[in-house]
């Protein structure tokens, strides 16, 4: 029977694993989280005991699917068949487990420290995306976070930030953690302080056209945006993000305010515990590029992407779904889920003929959000423009410390500067700490791409290593390889 | 589901006590009390909390940089920047927003002394 | 585009291309130098950083000391720093057998004027009191250094751009011509270099360009794996290195730990691809924790390797070609191009300037193949794996 492992229990690998399992494949479904559902709709810990309605608000039905159909697959024997008449595969998760690389069709996994390989026939890349970064002065400071880790600390966790919380930068993230932290601060008598949007209002109005691609979605954006207002929460639209005050020394380490220019240009600030802040999202795309996918620049988005057919096929037998190929949110996530489900099943002999109508649907849902996501990248723009003015002491790598300066030296060294940004990091160590240039990579090829004196220029991109995070040093395979 | 979740008595305690916690508990959990301490003090956390959440309900950061020492609180906890390693038991490092507590855990936020110079 | 007139040109920018043109640039030679790539971005950038003399050949320890003696005051020469740093080699015998080799080196390397000390188990203990492992004895090598590959062929080539070498970087030869007494090049963005003089130093490819010539080689290409793990606490001022090469780590200046073993691996030398097979992480890991168990609570951060040459015998190509006449080889390193690059530099500057070199590097010449040779694989077996020694037909 043919073997197909997925990695990421997000909704495009959920989608993916249910689709493949009907069709009688056994699927292997590697989760570095201990549940499923992703990012967006992540399960808490069994005992937290959530509000999910309150906290969801109108996301709650698409959190329950995602959760619904997590579940009926990981009960495979009862659930599937239930679901889905007709033979069903073996569904296997394994949760707490990371893809650490992928070299000839085998996938090569580390569990508590036990390494395992397991070999594909179909291979499902969902491995979902995380923040993107610029840096702003300050932003290594205790209590500063991303917004997704600001949403996970309270959907995961059940936790805030902090009782005084700014949400900013420009991201489809930012006005829906922000609600997200308003519904539920109350009560432990937190507050969002601020939303600071870095993005121009009229902006926004420019990117309607492709926005009403989902109209739906559109509305529920500007619902986020009312309900913030509602609530007394002050929100400003472009903003210049001066810094992030505080100390990270001493008893009273943590940031204390945020430094602004507000849309007037005028210096503003806001005293806060907590900062989250983010610019759009980055897609996990390295397994992609181990595998064998070519990476492609986008220039709506600034960034790259593993190449793909419109199948979601990558290299042979790889295909990728979700935001680690294609920002596109959870519903464009679970519908590339299947579409990249589909083409596995192809490419297997296990195609069933005739057209699929849910496949049908999937496409047109995909193409809508396609162009909803491209006007959502104008209307929270990625400020890639502040690379050329950020000062010099702004930390770029928080992982080993290195600043824009020394990112910038090395490329206008008088003597004949780098002008390739794996050069730089070769240089100056930018992208070599423990994140793997995951948080400093986009910035650091937007320095680059300035200090050159292109800012046009599409910027570089860090090539993947594996491992894709770090291992344990005493990681080892179950059985000594001989 | 909807009453207005409560301070779980002992985060809250061990927090004011250190007077820096940097995370606020809106939501308990129902679950097992599990014991834990960080850098010596003790905090009643729950089976499904994370080592992370554990720390910061006691203090205001999880780790220090080891190029400047500076403070650290976590950043991205999705296990994806790394900034939120600790040691818990004394020669183990764990990812805070990965791992959940267990009974008993002894968390640090900085390294035990250097084996090396001992062994 | 008109072909531009050099005085020689220099095919490849690794260590040996860039240290080359830049001796050759500072006694007022022009020096085209093509680099497809970025300099330095192949072996020469991404290797361990050992500045090795204990355990070389013996025939190659005069080159060896000269090199260390160009090493020790080449940030001052080139105006920038290359993290070169003199602290040390610990040569670690993991058998009786190493025991027996490190000891014969330490007579026989005295004549050439390295000093290195043995020490036994209770010595070693005193020094590297967290040292574990199947250790029997040691040999240290004060004079040992270690450098930032990834800075020095950057390094070169600024400092002999700024001697008015013409460094190209993302131009790739494609062709050579004889022309009259000198060469013409085919480059492949359609620009051409004539030339007086010319140096083959293109690494694994050095081959192909010496085939041509009528000189063919047994090269072949090989990785060696690289393994780094994160920052921790400053405990390692030297390099250990087992005798058999199985583990070779030594701690960065920022801490890190940096790990290699053999054997070595095979590259996809037709597409330039190079990858650690995913097994040999935890082998060399283990093989580290081995010797050093209280680094267990660290992570491995990255892994890589590179494209190196290799001949069977183990020592790299070095001098004239015995068929044409203007014409000078340096290429297939063997996993040891980083220590003895500066010096190799420098003699072939001299070699294609005066003739000849005060340091003897006969050893090396291409002639040696003139006759076929079959690899040894009893003497390879802990070189290379097993798949790769079946590739070159060792037997
Ligand atoms: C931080 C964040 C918060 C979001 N919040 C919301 C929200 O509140 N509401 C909303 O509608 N949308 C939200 N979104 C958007 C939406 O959830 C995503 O677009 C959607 O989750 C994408 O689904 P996916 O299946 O592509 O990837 P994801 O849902 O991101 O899932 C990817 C999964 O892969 C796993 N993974 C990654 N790499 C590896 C590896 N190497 N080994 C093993 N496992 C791996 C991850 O742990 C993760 O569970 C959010 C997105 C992000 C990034
Ligand atoms: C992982 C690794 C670890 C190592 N560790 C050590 C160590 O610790 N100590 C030590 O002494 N040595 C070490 N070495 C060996 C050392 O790095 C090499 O021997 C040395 O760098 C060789 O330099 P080179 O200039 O000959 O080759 P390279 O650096 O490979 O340079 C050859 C250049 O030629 C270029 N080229 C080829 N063909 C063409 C063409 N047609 N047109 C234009 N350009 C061309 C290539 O792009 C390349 O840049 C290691 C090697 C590796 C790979
Ligand atoms: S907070 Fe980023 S990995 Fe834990």
């Amino acid at each position: 029977m043919a073997r197909a492992v997925i990695v990421g229990a997000g909704p495009a690998g959920i989608t993916a694993a249910a689709t493949l399992a009907a069709r009688g494949v056994d699927v292997v479904l590697i989760e570095e989280g201990r549940r499923g559902g992703g990012q967006g709709y992540r399960a808490a810990p069994p005992g937290l005991d959530l509000p999910m309605r309150r906290l969801l608000g109108g996301d709650l039905a698409a959190w329950r699917r995602i959760q619904a159909r997590f579940v009926a697959l990981t009960m495979p024997m009862k659930g599937l068949h239930e679901r889905f008449p007709g033979f069903a595969g073996q569904v296997e998760f394994r949760p707490g487990t990371l893809a650490w690389n992928i070299a000839d069709s085998v996938v090569h996994t580390e569990c508590a420290g036990t390494l395992d390989e397991i070999a594909y026939d179909a291979l499902v890349l969902a491995t979902g995306a995380t923040d993107r970064i610029m840096p702003v002065p300050g932003w290594t400071l205790p209590g500063v976070y991303t917004l997704g880790g600001a949403q996970t600390a309270l959907k995961d966790q059940g936790c805030l930030i902090g009782r005084q919380v700014v949400f900013c930068g420009a991201s489809p993230l930012l006005y829906l953690a922000a609600l997200q932290y308003a519904r539920m601060a109350g009560a432990a008598g937190a507050r969002v302080v601020g939303v600071l949007d870095t993005t121009p209002f009229a902006e926004k109005r420019r990117a309607l056209p492709d926005l009403l691609a989902a109209p739906g979605l559109l509305l529920k954006g500007l619902g986020l945006l009312a309900a913030l207002k509602v609530r007394g929460v002050p929100v400003r639209h472009g903003v210049r993000l001066s810094a992030f005050t505080g100390t990270d020394q001493g008893e009273g380490a943590g940031v204390d305010g945020v430094l602004y220019q507000d849309a007037a240009g005028r210096t503003q600030r806001i005293e806060c515990d907590a900062v989250a802040f983010g610019f759009g999202l980055r897609p996990e795309s390295q397994l992609a590029e181990l595998a064998g996918a070519a990476l492609r620049y986008d220039p709506t988005f600034r960034q790259w992407f593993p190449a793909q057919d419109a199948d979601g096929r990558c290299a042979p037998k790889v295909y990728v779904a979700g935001d680690n190929c294609r920002i596109g949110g959870a519903r464009a996530a679970e519908a590339a889920g299947l579409i990249a489900a589909h083409a596995a099943l192809a490419d297997l002999g296990l195609a069933n003929g005739g057209t699929d109508t849910q496949l049908v649907a999937a496409r047109r849902t995909l193409a809508a959000m396609e162009r909803f996501q491209r006007g959502l990248a104008r209307a929270f723009a990625w400020p890639h423009h502040w690379a050329a003015g950020m000062a010099d002491e702004t930390i770029v790598c928080r992982c080993e410390n290195v600043t824009v300066g020394a990112v910038r030296g090395a490329v206008l060294d008088a003597r004949g500067g780098e002008r390739e940004l794996n050069r730089v990091k070769a240089a100056v160590r930018c992208g070599m700490g423990r994140c793997q240039g995951r948080f400093c990579g986009n910035a650091a090829a937007e320095i680059v791409a300035a200090a050159l004196g292109d800012a046009q220029a599409e910027p570089g991109r860090l090539r993947a290593q594996p491992p894709v995070k770090p291992l344990p040093v005493t990681a080892a395979p179950k059985e000594p390889v001989t | 589901m909807t009453a207005p979740p409560r301070e779980p008595p002992g985060t809250e305690q061990a927090g004011a006590r250190a007077g820096r916690a940097r995370w606020v508990r809106v939501a308990r959990f129902t679950g097992v009390p599990v014991r834990v301490s960080v850098d010596g003090i003790a905090h009643e956390a729950h089976a499904g909390e994370s080592v992370l959440s554990a720390v910061l309900a006691v203090l205001g950061h999880a780790r220090l940089n080891e190029f400047d020492g500076g403070k650290r609180a976590g950043f991205c906890v999705m296990g994806a920047c790394q900034d939120c390693w600790v040691w818990v038991d004394g020669g183990r490092r764990v990812r805070g927003c990965g791992t959940e507590v267990a009974e008993g855990m002894a968390i640090s936020t900085s390294a035990p002394r250097l084996e090396a110079a001992d062994g | 585009m008109s072909a531009g007139r050099t005085d020689v040109a220099i095919i490849g920018g690794g260590l040996i291309g860039c240290a080359t043109a830049y001796y050759l640039a500072r006694r007022g030679r022009r020096v085209v130098l093509l680099e497809r790539g970025f300099v330095g971005g192949v072996s020469s950038g991404v290797n361990f950083g050992n500045l090795r003399l204990q355990g070389r050949h013996l025939e190659q320890m005069p080159l060896a000391l000269r090199a260390q003696a160009l090493w020790e005051g080449l940030e001052a020469e080139l105006g920038e720093s290359v993290e070169f740093w003199r602290q040390g080699h610990l040569f670690v015998a993991l058998n009786e057998q190493h025991a027996a080799q490190i000891e014969a080196f330490h007579h026989e390397c005295r004549p050439y004027g390295l000093e290195t000390e043995l020490l036994d188990r209770h010595r070693i203990a005193e020094r590297w009191p967290w040292l574990r492992g199947p250790v029997v004895s040691a040999s240290w090598s004060a004079r040992d250094a270690t450098v930032n590959s990834r800075l020095v062929s950057p390094a070169y080539a600024r400092a002999a751009r700024a001697l008015g070498a013409d460094i190209r970087e993302g131009v790739e030869m494609t062709a050579i011509a004889r022309e009259g007494a000198g060469f013409r090049l085919a480059c492949a963005d359609g620009s051409e270099v004539l030339c007086d003089v010319l140096l083959n130093s293109a690494g694994a490819w050095g081959g192909a360009i010496a085939e041509q010539f009528g000189e063919p080689t047994p090269v072949f290409a090989a990785g060696p794996v690289q393994l780094i793990t994160e920052a921790t606490g400053r405990f390692l001022e030297n390099v250990i290195h087992a005798v058999d090469g199985s583990i070779i780590f030594r701690q960065t200046q920022r801490g890190n730990i940096l790990i290699a073993g053999h054997p070595r691996v095979p590259v996809d030398f037709a597409n330039r691809r190079s990858r650690v097979p995913p097994r040999k992480l935890a082998t060399n890991l283990a093989r580290m924790l081995e010797l050093a168990p209280h680094l267990s609570h660290l992570t491995l951060l990255r892994s890589w390797t590179g494209i190196e040459g290799y001949f069977p015998d183990m020592i790299p190509v070095i001098g004239p070609s015995r068929t044409t006449p203007g014409l000078f080889h340096a290429f297939g390193f063997c996993g040891h191009g980083l220590q003895i690059g500066p010096a190799v530099g420098m003699c072939l500057a001299e070699l294609i300037l005066d003739g000849r070199t005060p340091t003897p590097i006969e050893c090396f010449g291409i002639e040696r193949f003139a006759k076929p040779v079959t690899a040894d694989r009893a003497h390879l077996a802990a070189e290379f794996e097993g798949t790769l020694l079946d590739k070159i037909g060792a037997s």
